[in-house]
């Protein structure tokens, strides 16, 4: 199985969000993570996908995405052809001996320090899984106290846009 | 309808139908709602949303909504009252979705059920599950709390919209009066175009209170709804290459064909291929049985030269059909040597199962007369098939293998000849409804259908109950069509109640009881697979009532007395136990036109259903009776 980010429109509407998990658990399919924000279009949201999923499975994931009625384009960004951000907020315990050592990581992974108190600090990062995933590797022997860690978000590089003039190539509908 | 419907199919001639349709072409996300030209509806101000619900209703061309009014509800059965659309008023809300099912599956119109709040919701699920498996065109309009309400656990609440988001094909919340007629058109345009289904239409009491304007057509707003009805061309041409290439070619045919009105687009390609057509459950009727080159039935119950075609075709041609378990047994070993020209409507369908080697997405109706099109082009350029051989083998496994049932050893009348002098009796301008079970399979295969919109069931739900109601429906939209349901007693004590309902609204269907006393399929998988060990299958008291018993020397106490408790729902109740009797009691009922009509046919617990694929087990393994292997031979194809 391998790792597919859906960069889905749907229209701004009470349900869909429901919708769209139901239609996951109910087929089967597994959702890694998923992230709901406004779009440029106030009548539009954009839904992020990552699902971990073959190719045929992957299919008919977005097909039957397509069939629900608000939604409107479904995207794949993969690899080298989108940015696909997470943003994770992390509460390490630093006592005075390990604090340098908390926030000499945090520079190396261009963290920055959102709160701090005698005994912790709290850390934001933004990046790739793979980039939260060795930051949180690095804290680990010092102590995380909490965390909380948002779904990827992604956008396609390049001057296209997904519903503007010049879109991107929506996945196919027919098979 | 001004066609008598029993010599034309339900769509032709319908004009309400075929303006549907055109608005099915001509939409594309945003756009008009176009509805027949004749009567232009006036706008009305200051109205209450219940009127601008009912004046919605009528816009659109609703002839009659089943249902039952309650609280919420209220509002909208105060101008119902005054209005052209009629209301059935059903017994059991369940009644109402099977009722507008029927209808629609006999008219090919959207039928309309409407419900209360909570309960009377709640019970609209299974119908909409129902209508949901097999794409059934239905729109379910249910009250709801006031807004002000929704969210506390108010008396009667339900969040029918949150429980019927994965039984529908969608579903709306109305919040403003303003919108009802938008909803409405959009839920009827959801529901009849594309691959159909149901649609539910919740409205909050408050909102139908409320003092709103009325305009018609509203603008539908469904920016992402775009079904592809026209199939693409490459596909069309290469699927074409593939047929005229093949040399043990099938078209299996599903209910998406009966949906598509592409009967005679289907006739056509069959006389053009010479290919044998197989018709599944939800398709029996879009090809005649009469013909030559229908084989009849796949799937667990099809007949062994159904099964088998399929099983040794080469090229699969499957058209509004979908793969489904009941068809393709265990899917590894499913038609391992064929390549599949795939088409459908919901491009979801299409490699769902099996992998599609020329995927086509479009309407079986413009598709299936691409097809027809393209192939002659090929037989134009000489590439026409020779299927001498593959005929020869399919009439041998004919000859050997026909559909059969072999009289019970204790005397008791025979369930098939029961069905089988019934479809030879009312023959194929009826309309057959059935349940779920033995009865529904045997339905399926001993009547002969030749016309779409005569066979009537609920296929992919396997929704026990549902054939009186159903029949309650189709009759409703068909009045000068002889409907027969065909039912179980199982079945026909989940939901008899509606006969009560077709007594007092003057809807005279007729109903075959097929009573064995038990839950006979269940039965019949206990024989077969739990050592007949028959926990909770027998419908009677121990030692009394239908199978053998009912040929003790002392009387059989029957719980229920099916005579006595149709008389009592107003129906007439009449009862046949043996075989001399079956024709003349199904020519009484034939008879009885100014109500419902009864028949206990008391008959054998030990019928079984054959042919028979066990669940999961590959179709090579099919039985042709119980312990009996079909022999393909040596060398065969």
């Amino acid at each position: 199985m391998s790792r597919h980010t859906l960069s889905v429109l749907v229209e701004n509407k009470s349900g869909v969000l429901a919708r769209v998990s139901a239609l996951f658990s109910r087929r089967g399919f597994n959702i890694e993570s998923l992230a709901v924000g406004p779009t440029e279009n106030p009548d539009l949201s954009r839904m992020t996908i990552v699902v971990d999923a073959d190719s045929a499975p992957l299919e008919q994931i977005t097909k039957q995405l397509n069939k629900l009625i608000e939604i409107i384009k479904i995207v794949e960004l993969d690899g080298g052809a989108a940015v696909q951000r997470e943003l994770l907020l992390v509460k390490v315990r630093a006592p005075l001996a390990d604090r340098t050592q908390v926030l000499q990581t945090a520079e190396l992974f261009r963290a920055r320090v959102v709160d701090v108190n005698p005994e912790t600090v709290t850390l934001e990062a933004t990046g790739t899984p793979d980039k939260l995933q060795a930051l949180l590797a690095t804290l680990a022997p010092l102590g995380i106290k909490e965390m909380a860690q948002s779904g990827t978000v992604a956008l396609g590089r390049g001057p296209r846009s997904m519903s503007g003039a010049g879109t991107l190539r929506p996945v196919e509908r027919t098979a | 309808m001004t066609t008598t419907p029993s010599e034309r199919a339900p769509h032709e001639g319908a004009a309400a139908d075929a303006a549907t349709r055109e608005a099915a072409a001509a939409l594309s996300g945003v756009e008009t709602a176009t509805r027949p030209a004749a009567e232009p509806v006036s706008p009305a101000t200051g109205i209450t949303g219940a009127q601008s619900l009912v004046r919605s209703l009528e816009a659109v061309g609703v002839e009659v909504i089943f249902g039952i009014p309650g609280g919420a509800i209220l509002p909208a059965y105060d101008p119902l009252f005054d209005s052209k659309v009629r209301h059935v008023l059903v017994r059991h809300e369940q009644g109402a979705g099977h009722a507008a099912t029927g209808y629609a599956q006999a008219t090919g119109k959207v039928g309309v059920c409407m419900a209360t709040s909570g309960p009377g919701a709640t019970n609209l699920v299974t119908p909409l599950a129902d209508a949901h498996m097999d794409s059934v065109p239905m729109v379910a309009i249910t009250g709801q709390v006031p807004s002000h309400a929704i969210g506390t656990d108010a008396f009667q609440e339900a969040d029918i919209r949150g429980i019927t988001m994965p039984v529908t094909k969608h579903n709306f919340l109305v919040t403003d009066a303003a919108e009802i007629p938008q909803r409405i058109a959009e839920a009827f345009h959801l529901a009849s175009t594309g691959r159909p289904g149901p649609v539910l239409v919740d409205i909050p009491k408050d909102v139908l209170q409320a003092t709103t304007d009325f305009v018609w057509p509203p603008r539908l707003d469904l920016p992402g709804y775009k079904p592809t009805t026209r199939p693409h061309g490459k596909q069309i041409r290469e699927a074409a290459a593939l047929i005229a290439a093949a040399r043990r070619p099938v078209l299996y045919v599903g209910g998406g064909v009966l949906k598509a009105h592409a009967s005679a687009e289907l006739a056509e390609l069959a006389d053009l291929t010479g290919a044998p057509v197989v018709t599944t459950l939800m398709a029996r009727g879009a090809f005649p049985d009469s013909h030559r080159q229908n084989l009849g039935m796949p799937g667990m119950h099809g007949n062994v030269t159904a099964v088998t075609a399929l099983q040794k075709a080469d090229v699969l041609v499957a058209l509004g059909a979908r793969f489904d378990d009941r068809v393709t047994g265990d899917l590894a070993s499913f038609a391992p040597g064929a390549l599949v020209v795939h088409a459908d409507i919901d491009p979801a369908e299409i490699g769902k199962n099996r992998r599609a080697d020329v995927p086509i997405v479009g309407d079986a109706k413009e598709t299936i007369a691409a097809l027809t099109e393209a192939l002659r082009g090929e037989h134009e350029a000489g590439r026409t098939p020779d299927l001498t051989a593959w005929w020869t083998q399919l009439d041998d496994w004919r000859r050997r293998y026909p559909l059969g049932y072999d009289w019970p050893e204790d005397g008791t009348l025979s369930p098939q000849y029961v069905i089988e002098r019934l479809g030879a009796i009312a023959g194929p301008d009826a309309v057959y409804a059935a349940g779920v079970g033995q009865h529904q399979m045997w339905a399926a295969q001993f009547v002969k259908y030749e016309k779409p919109g005569t066979w009537l069931n609920s296929g992919g739900l396997g929704t026990m109950g549902y054939a009186v109601p159903a029949a309650m429906g189709a009759k409703y939209g068909r009045p000068d069509t002889t409907v027969w349901a065909i039912d179980g007693d199982g079945c026909f004590q989940m939901t008899n109640q509606e006969l009560a309902t077709c007594a007092i609204e003057g809807i005279p269907i007729k109903v075959a009881l097929i009573n064995n006393g038990n839950l006979g399929m269940v039965r019949q998988w206990q024989t077969l697979f739990y050592e007949g060990r028959y926990s909770n299958t027998k419908l009677q008291a121990r030692g009394t009532g239908g199978g053998h018993d009912s040929t003790a020397a002392h009387a059989p106490v029957r719980i229920p007395d099916f005579v006595a408790l149709a008389e009592a729902l107003g129906c007439v109740g009449l009862r046949c136990e043996s075989k001399d009797d079956v024709d003349a009691v199904i020519e009484k009922a034939m008879a009885i036109n100014d109500a419902p009509v009864v028949i206990d046919f008391v008959v054998g617990h030990d019928a079984m259903v054959w042919p028979m694929v066990a669940a999961g087990a590959s179709n090579d393994d099919i039985l042709a009776a119980r312990d009996v292997r079909p022999v393909f031979g040596e060398g065969q194809v």
